[in-house]
């Protein structure tokens, strides 16, 4: 069954296209990488599946509901980490998981036990309260991902949840990711520039350039499709996207977010 | 691109959660102290703002009430006039802390806080309520050190736990009303700096054209006129009714007024805040 569904969707910025109809799906239990160069309208589809952007047209569906229709019973299905930092850093990491675990109406019994266990799966036992701004960018991160999953979401989606960190950290989110991931079966959509990453992580990969998906296959599918025997996804992506160039796309704000991003994150 | 089949929508048994008005009722207010929590912890953690926030309606009383005491014009007939304005001032600290408070929409934007709330299940009119609580949080510990203030320099006031109670919810309405206001404008603005300057634009109007300092009586009528159709008029006569006694049996009337204006831009802030962190 698929987990989420994008259905040749379309969404423009004023004459600015940034999504042109693009279709692929999330299967139940996958891990699901969105790459492509800024611009390429990744993070405008992510934006629809959580309902914070209405398409121009075309569907998208999240465990069968629709997201313009049925926003709110998709906001109880889904678990969301977008690009910029979301952690608020005048709390401690015990604070800010309070918050959305009331937000997300988690009954005030299970409550405690909830985030106690959460932040242990993340690695953040030790820092539950110590004030977020003087978490390093890697626990901020991991923080922001342990809030995301208080609530047991169907789907979780990661807007470039690995922006501004540094080896260890990245490898640091992904393990734990992925053991969120086995132990509670849930589908993650995640966008990504780190080709590495993806390879190692996501099951399959869509590749989208200027608003369009170029490719949806396994990394292992897409590499075997290379001119070069020892060709890398990273090799593979180049020559997808470099006929596409979305180099004047993305625009000043988004480089201006993924910069703050990175700084916040030190 | 090969097509993709919609799959079977999913058992969601938080629609029978809903069915449940009693649920629903302690769901909103559970996503209204949340939000209001922020906030607290915030203050708790740096009380020194406060005490230097205060310095400002403390001068406005102890230094220009003592000065226009003795304008006979202005001195009521049964009060000192710095017992008059006593429920000005505390009323315009309230103002001053609740006007700007909506710089943190634009702050939780830029940052990305905003849109991770604004994707949770929750009603968005709990979410302004919310903030704008935790506006009043921070205005009510305001209002406490003032009547502290008001207290040692043995201004006469009517000091019954009743009157001293009711003004501090009297203040937590005005802080609600006026962030809720402040949150509306923060939506309708492209940046800090419009926000900034918007704010300081209406301030002072608002402060001024209403009897938070004077009589309206003696004022023009124009200016009277201006004075009924400003909410911080509500807010001073009610503080004033309390810890004055001066006609305390028309207090509800006032609080109504400031009820009926939380709801309305409440209403229009869940509506504009979407708009915004989108």
């Amino acid at each position: 069954m698929a987990a989420v569904v994008v259905n040749d969707l379309v969404v423009r910025y004023g004459p600015l296209e940034a999504v042109s109809g693009a279709s692929f799906c999330v299967q139940d239990g996958e891990v699901l990488g969105l790459l492509g160069p800024n611009g390429a309208g990744k993070t405008s589809i992510v934006r629809v599946l959580v309902t914070l952007l209405r398409p121009h047209s075309g569907q998208a569906l999240i465990c069968g509901r629709d997201v313009t229709d049925d926003a709110r019973a998709v906001r109880r299905l889904i678990g969301y980490v977008p690009q910029a930092i979301s952690a608020d850093g005048s709390l401690t990491g015990r604070e800010n998981a309070t918050l959305f675990a009331k937000l997300y109406g988690l009954a005030r019994d299970e409550r405690r036990p909830r985030i106690d266990e959460t932040l242990a799966l993340m690695g953040l036992s030790d820092a539950t309260d110590t004030l977020v701004q003087d978490y390093s960018g890697g626990m901020i991160r991991r923080l922001e991902i342990a809030c995301a999953l208080l609530s047991t979401p169907r789907v979780l989606l990661l807007d470039e949840p690995t922006l501004g960190l540094d080896p260890a950290a990245r490898r640091g989110v992904w393990d734990h990711l992925q053991r969120e991931r086995t132990s509670r079966g849930m589908s993650i959509l995640v966008t990504t520039h780190y080709m590495e990453e993806a390879e190692q992580n996501c099951d399959r990969v869509v590749v989208m350039s200027g608003g369009r998906v170029l490719a949806e296959a396994t990394p292992a599918t897409l590499r075997a499709r290379a001119d070069r025997k020892d060709a890398t996804l990273e090799d593979v992506f180049i020559a997808l996207t470099q006929s596409g160039s979305d180099e004047g796309r993305g625009g000043l704000r988004e480089a201006g977010r993924a910069r703050r991003t990175g700084r916040r994150l030190g | 691109m090969r097509p993709v089949e919609p799959a079977a929508p999913v058992d969601d048994s938080a629609d029978a959660v809903d069915a449940s008005h009693v649920a629903a009722l302690a769901g909103y207010v559970r996503v209204v102290g949340a939000m209001a929590e922020v906030e607290f912890h915030r203050v708790r953690r740096d009380p020194m703002v406060i005490v230097t926030r205060a310095a400002q309606p403390l001068l406005w009383l102890l230094v220009f009430g003592a000065g226009l005491s003795r304008v006979n014009e202005l001195r009521p007939p049964r009060f000192s006039y710095q017992a008059f304005i006593v429920p000005g001032v505390i009323a315009q600290s309230v103002l001053f802390v609740a006007i700007f408070s909506g710089i943190s929409v634009i702050w939780e934007r830029d940052l990305g806080v905003a849109q991770r709330v604004v994707v949770a299940p929750v009603a968005r009119s709990a979410i302004i309520l919310g903030k704008s609580l935790g506006a009043g949080v921070r205005a009510l510990a305001q209002v406490s050190l003032v009547l502290v203030v008001v207290a040692i320099v043995r201004i006469e006031l009517r000091w019954t736990v009743g009157s001293v109670f009711g003004a501090l919810i009297v203040s937590l309405l005005g802080a609600v009303l006026f962030s809720s206001i402040s949150i509306v404008i923060a939506t309708a603005v492209r940046s800090r700096e419009q926000f900034m300057g918007l704010g300081q634009l209406i301030t002072l109007p608002l402060f001024f054209a209403s009897n938070a300092l004077y009589p309206v009586k003696i004022m023009p009528s124009w200016l009277q006129t201006a004075t009924w159709a400003n909410p911080l008029t509500y807010e001073v006569e009610a503080l004033r009714r309390l810890l004055l006694g001066a006609g305390p049996d028309r207090v509800l009337q006032d609080i109504a007024m400031l009820v009926a204006g939380i709801a309305i831009f409440v209403a229009i802030a869940a509506r504009t805040y979407p708009r915004r962190v989108m």
